[in-house]
């Protein structure tokens, strides 16, 4: 988990960061520091005047320990982040970019840029900024960002307009706009998220912080009244004189009071969530938006993609009546030979598969390619025979065939209608085949449900988070794959509007939504999400309106952030938790010992000693078993704070059971154990 | 071993009781804060409209929290000026048949501050220092409409917590006038009444002279007593018409008066609980915070049991009857100790003083957890609430959410009042008694040595800043010094946390509800119950940990060790 490398800085940097400019961001930590600087000064006066107090050294030494510790496992979480970032971020700095400036060529240097420039990018440079192709087409590697090595096709308009800055043109060339400024990158925005001088606190850290200082200063004022109690004990058992509380005693209690735990572990756990993050190759632009992550109950999931493998397959011809099934295999696979698309290079398949239907050569010249379009909905091939009579086989949606036949005079057949509701209802989307006036049969489209789906949604429903199904099927189709993927609810016909119309209900509602998009009319409906999370193949306008980037453009990406979010927020309460806890062996283990000589009369231990429970050897030893011990749980708590607290798919209930057991009656018992086999260590 | 039994037979009569008349009083006070209709609004829906009439308040007028605030605050200062003015011109005022000239002026602000504040804290003995009309028309007036005050402001943070998206809580000076005119005057009424029936008085009578059979000379005090006795102990107000409060047999003369009585004190708080629940569109709501303050309530109180019927080794008896009214035994007292101290009462019918000491530090400990044990009417259940904002934000964390409470999201806001409000008292007990332990100022009002002398001056500090108002006894309190410093502690200790209480109340009015789901951390079962009692003794008790070991605790063990001061 750490390298010698990422150790050794970070033990340098726990030094760097005594600097009271750093330590005051944390004030539970800034206390430690006050209080170990207090006793060191007492420790040294004390030595020139000759009373050197190794008792009060070591008390010094655990003291700066602590805080050490605390700045250590800052240090480390920032290390690993920045480590991952860093090596994006080579890529890009010693970028030089050729911008096209008042009509000429100039090559300046990447960081020069600005937003708005627009700038040329031949086949192997390196796009030197965010930006948008506006001309051109190009194939990129972008595997710098996401480490997939197949390039991607970039071009002008359309969804596929975006681009990285650090990815490389591999071929042709494109003239891209720079759509930010330079140091607000992505890869920019989240290294400042992990590097300690940028990075912000996020609200739920501010609250716990508030929480904390609270606590500190409750524990603040129960020390500094001690004195007078003790005083007026010491009065009242007939010792005025007696010694009362020395400063460091009771900079010692304090420190082991005050939730150093959490306090110190709280800015790993926040860098170590979003380098997790980032482990999954998700980018997010602000801290925030991890924490809503873990908020999210409402996720408005694609279908294709996400809940479906990405391409509908042809699975069966369905010839009308009279029409055979090879005769409609053939027809669908001539109609389907121009198709480039997924949907129609199955159908060639399975015409194939079935018949040993070769695709045929169709001479250009007697042969005329009926591309898809938006308006016609259907595609298809019109075929010269030699006779001079044309073919005209077209393949597409059932409302634009059937208009096909009505302008060729021909009729729809009842039964092929019976059909295609048929198909639809099963979810599947029916394709038409016709040939001039007659309709030959059906092409049965079939999505395929991802294997594992079901289970993944039904984990997310035990942790009350509800699946929308977004498609833009028909409500028959879709209701149908809603029900064999198990979501709980979807959203058919979909239109970009309607996703934004949906999110905003669900918020009136109260619920925060997820959702991951790609394309430009995505946009609203991601600035509008909770959480918006854009592919990284997406167009700029959905990166920029989204708060996170998955540089995989995976779509199940959204449940792992949210699992994420979740892992985050689960760390910091069970730290927390047991950090407070831990606060009542710590107790047993002081009072007793500062306690122990009051009213004893002339005996050795006076009756507060009853309270010793952990029979500690000397009131000196309980100190600083106890000192030692608030000390080291830090250091070993790192790991845990870096990795974060198992996380199970479980219901709130059960969730909250087993971390109560571990981290708060954890809490409570190990300190117990751990002061007493410190003690008993330090008097071996 | 019988009078154990006795004690034990009693207590379950005591919580049974309280039990059922819960949900019964619960709904009845729902519908008065909702408006909706009850059986007292036909009686006496006119008082309402005409307080309303004559005093020109607009009854649908929706208020922010900040305007909320300001007109209690201006409320509270008035109550304040009143009685603080009555006690100055005492002499020159009628009711005033033994001719009792005006108290001091810091004894004047102090009583004055602590019945504006429900503390009912009393550096005086009501019959050789007021006169009738300033008992009447100060304290009992203000007995009234300080446990009204302490309602109205939860009736405001119920509706924060329970409204959606608004900026309002509701109008300060219609819930005032509705606690009044359909919960405590009415209730105060059949109290009173009842209580005469008993042989508490009600006079306007001067003080009878008797001579004793063995020819010692006795005043016998008279007065208006059964009234305010009765809100008194129904307002969690606690300041006794006569001196030695509930253990005079004018204000409290049989078991049953005691039962009753103390049963007053608990009745309202607890069926606020309910309320609440009704307010959150879940009993279950309501149920759970009556079952932690019922399960806290218990604990201390069993401790306090077991405490006063074993041995102690200094006097070696066990059921120590020093300083208990033989009237109603040590059960009857150890429960009302407990009661009156969980509930932020303040009343007592023994003195504490001579409680054991564990029974003792379960009294004082019971106030310094911030009297959110049932605690003062409307008080307690408002303080609970900033213990569960505390318990929600730890632990809710730990479901993997933005901890939300009633479908709220608790942010920083919250979080920072609530731990305001948590310091507040803190502050008070501490640093106040600091000071007082180890100056000459504050240790020469002190008549025990010892860890208990310690004590006292904790539990009178604690006592002002939980406004509840009982004292240990023992300590003088009627000095410039401590007259002022309990003085403020008792307004840092309202108004320290009111503030606090409606801020978070309009904070939360204005966010949005989300839907519980399986994913929604849950407040209403056993374990949250649990979750939140161990927040209130960490947070709450950590706090006075090292000052209660070298206070009650040391004494414990010097007991035990047969040593006495």
């Amino acid at each position: 988990m750490f390298s010698w490398m990422l150790v050794s800085k970070a033990m340098a940097q726990a030094f760097q960061k005594l600097n009271p400019v750093s330590l005051v961001k944390n004030p539970v930590i800034l206390i430690v520091g006050i209080g170990a600087l207090m006793t060191t000064l007492i420790v040294l006066i004390n030595g020139f005047e000759g009373q050197f107090s190794i008792f009060n050294f070591q008390i010094a030494i655990w003291l700066w320990f602590t805080v050490l510790f605390a700045n250590f496992s800052e240090a480390i979480a920032e290390g690993r982040g920045k480590a991952q970032a860093e090596s994006l971020r080579k890529n890009k700095t010693e970028t030089i970019a050729v911008r096209l400036f008042k009509g000429k060529t100039e090559v300046i240097r990447a960081t020069e840029l600005k937003k708005g420039d627009t700038v040329i990018c031949e086949a192997g440079t390196v796009i030197p900024a965010d930006g948008e192709v506006i001309e051109g087409i190009a194939t990129v590697d972008e595997s710098a960002i996401t480490g997939e090595s197949a390039p991607v096709v970039r071009e002008s308009g359309g969804d596929r307009s975006a681009v990285t800055g650090g990815t490389k043109v591999i071929s042709d060339r494109v003239v891209i706009r720079i759509t930010s400024e330079q140091g607000d990158t992505f890869i920019d925005r989240m290294i400042a998220l992990v590097e300690g001088a940028k990075r912000q606190k996020t609200p739920n850290e501010i609250a716990l912080t508030i929480l904390l200082s609270g606590l500190t200063i409750i524990f603040l004022l129960a020390i500094i009244t001690l004195p007078a109690f003790f005083q007026y004990s010491l009065n009242a058992s007939g010792n005025p004189g007696g010694k009362n509380l020395p400063l460091p005693v009771l900079i010692a209690l304090l420190v082991c009071l005050i939730p150093t735990t959490i306090g110190g572990l709280l800015s790993a756990i926040g860098i170590s969530g979003m380098d997790r993050l980032l482990r999954k190759n998700v980018i997010a632009t602000s801290g925030k938006a991890i924490e809503a992550a873990g908020d999210v109950d409402v996720l408005l999931l694609d279908k294709t993609g996400t809940i479906t493998l990405g391409n509908r397959m042809a699975t069966e011809f369905l010839p009308a009546r009279g029409v055979s099934r090879e005769l409609l295999a053939e027809a669908a696979q001539l109609s389907s030979l121009a198709d480039e698309t997924p949907e129609g290079r199955s159908v060639v398949i399975l015409a194939k598969e079935l018949f040993n239907l070769r695709a045929r050569d169709i001479h250009e010249d007697n042969s005329t390619f009926i591309p898809f379009t938006a308006q016609s909905r259907m595609s298809g091939v019109d075929i010269r025979d030699r006779k001079g009579n044309i073919r005209h086989i077209r393949k597409g949606s059932a409302d634009a065939i059937k208009k096909f036949i009505q302008n060729n005079d021909g009729f729809f057949p009842k039964e092929v209608s019976e059909t295609i509701v048929n198909l639809a209802r099963q979810g599947a989307t029916p394709l038409v085949v016709a040939e001039n006036d007659q309709v030959l049969g059906v092409i049965h489209l079939k999505d395929i449900v991802k294997g594992g789906i079901r289970q993944r949604f039904a984990q997310l429903r035990t942790m009350g988070i509800r699946t929308i199904m977004i498609t833009g099927d028909n409500p028959l189709t879709a209701a149908a794959i809603a029900a064999e993927a198990g979501v709980d609810d979807f959203l058919a016909e979909a239109m970009p509007e309607h996703k934004l119309e949906r999110i905003r209900l669900e918020q009136a509602n109260g619920h925060l939504v997820g959702m991951i998009g790609d394309g430009t009319n995505d946009a609203p409906a991601l600035a509008q999400a909770d959480v918006g999370i854009a592919m990284n193949t997406g167009t700029q306008a959905a990166r920029e309106a989204s708060n996170m980037v998955d540089l995989d453009s995976n779509p199940t990406k959204l449940i792992e952030v949210v699992e994420t979010g979740k892992q985050l927020l689960m760390t910091r309460g069970a730290l927390t938790t047991f950090s407070i806890a831990n606060d009542v062996a710590k107790y047993f283990a002081i009072i007793p010992a500062i306690a122990t000589a009051l009213y004893a009369g002339t005996s050795t231990k006076g009756p507060l000693s009853a309270l010793n429970i952990m029979n500690l050897a000397t009131p000196q030893s309980a100190i600083l078993s106890a000192v030692i011990f608030n000390a080291l749980i830090i250091i070993m708590l790192i790991p845990l704070a870096m990795k974060g607290v198992k996380y199970r798919p479980l219901h709130a209930n059960t969730v909250l059971m087993r971390n109560l057991l571990v981290y708060g009656l954890g809490g409570l018992i190990v300190p117990f154990i751990g002061i007493k086999l410190i003690d008993l260590l330090l008097n071996f | 071993m019988q009078m154990m039994m006795n004690g034990v037979i009693q207590i379950a009569l005591f919580i049974a009781i309280l039990v059922i008349l819960t949900p019964v009083l619960g709904r009845f006070l729902a519908r008065v804060f909702m408006d909706e209709n009850h059986i007292l609004k036909p009686l006496l829906g006119w008082l309402e409209r005409l307080i309303y009439r004559i005093c020109g308040i607009a009854k649908e007028e929706e208020m922010s929290w900040k305007s909320f605030l300001s007109g209690l605050l201006i409320f509270n200062f008035f109550g304040f000026a009143i009685v603080f003015l009555l006690q100055v011109f005492q002499r020159q005022l009628p009711l005033n048949t033994q001719h009792l000239a005006a108290p001091s002026w810091h004894l004047s602000l102090n009583t004055a501050i602590s019945f504006i504040t429900n503390t009912n804290w009393q550096s005086y003995s009501g019959e050789t220092t007021l006169s009738y009309l300033v008992q009447m028309l100060g304290l009992t007036v203000q007995n009234f409409v300080s446990a009204a005050t302490g309602i109205a402001v939860l009736v405001a943070l119920m509706r924060g917590l329970t409204r959606k998206t608004t900026s309002t809580l509701g109008n300060f000076w219609v819930d005032i006038t509705r606690s009044i005119v359909y919960v405590l005057l009415p209730f105060s009424l059949v109290m009173a009444i009842f209580l005469v029936s008993q042989g508490v008085i009600q006079n306007f009578t001067p003080y009878v002279h008797a001579t004793t059979l063995e020819g010692v000379q006795q005043v016998i005090p008279g007065g208006p007593a059964a009234s305010q006795i009765a809100i008194k102990q129904l307002g969690t107000n606690g300041g006794g018409f006569f001196g030695v409060n509930s253990a005079h047999p004018f204000e409290n003369p049989t078991p049953f008066t005691n039962f009753l009585e103390m049963l007053a004190i608990l009745l309202i708080p607890a069926a606020l609980t309910f309320t609440y629940g009704r307010f959150a569109g879940s009993n279950r709501q309501g149920w759970t915070l009556f079952i932690v303050m019922l399960l806290m309530f218990g604990a201390g109180l069993a401790v306090s049991m077991y405490s006063e019927f074993s041995l102690n080794h200094v006097l070696n008896i066990a059921g120590n009857m020093e300083g208990k009214e033989t009237r109603f035994g040590v059960a009857g007292s150890v429960l009302w100790s407990v009661a009156t101290s969980a509930a932020s009462n303040g009343s007592v019918n023994a003195m504490h003083d001579s409680l054991s000491p564990l029974s003792g530090m379960i009294a004082m400990f019971n106030i310094m957890l911030g009297e959110v044990i049932f605690g003062g009417v409307g008080a307690g259940l408002y303080g609970m609430v900033i213990f569960v904002i505390l318990t929600v934000f730890i632990a809710g964390l730990m479901v993997g959410r933005t901890p939300e409470y009633l479908g709220k999201k608790i942010e920083a806001f919250e979080v920072k009042m609530a731990i305001i409000a948590v310091l507040a008292p803190s502050f008070v007990i501490l640093l106040f008694s600091a000071f007082a332990s180890v100056t000459s100022t504050g240790l020469s009002s002190l008549n025990n040595a010892g860890p208990h002398g310690l004590s006292q001056i904790l539990y009178a500090f604690s006592s002002a800043a939980g406004n509840n108002g009982s004292a240990f006894a023992g300590l003088n309190t009627n000095t410039v010094f401590y007259n002022l410093s309990l003085a403020i502690g008792m307004l840092i200790g309202r108004f320290g946390i009111i503030i606090p209480v409606l801020a978070i109340a309009g904070h939360m009015a204005t966010k949005k509800v989300t839907p519980s789901s399986s994913g929604t951390f849950r407040t209403d079962n056993w374990l949250f119950a649990g979750l939140l009692i161990a927040v209130i003794l960490i947070v709450g008790g950590l706090t006075f940990f090292p000052a209660l070991a070298l206070g009650p605790a040391a004494e414990h063990f010097l007991m035990n060790a047969a040593n006495a001061f």
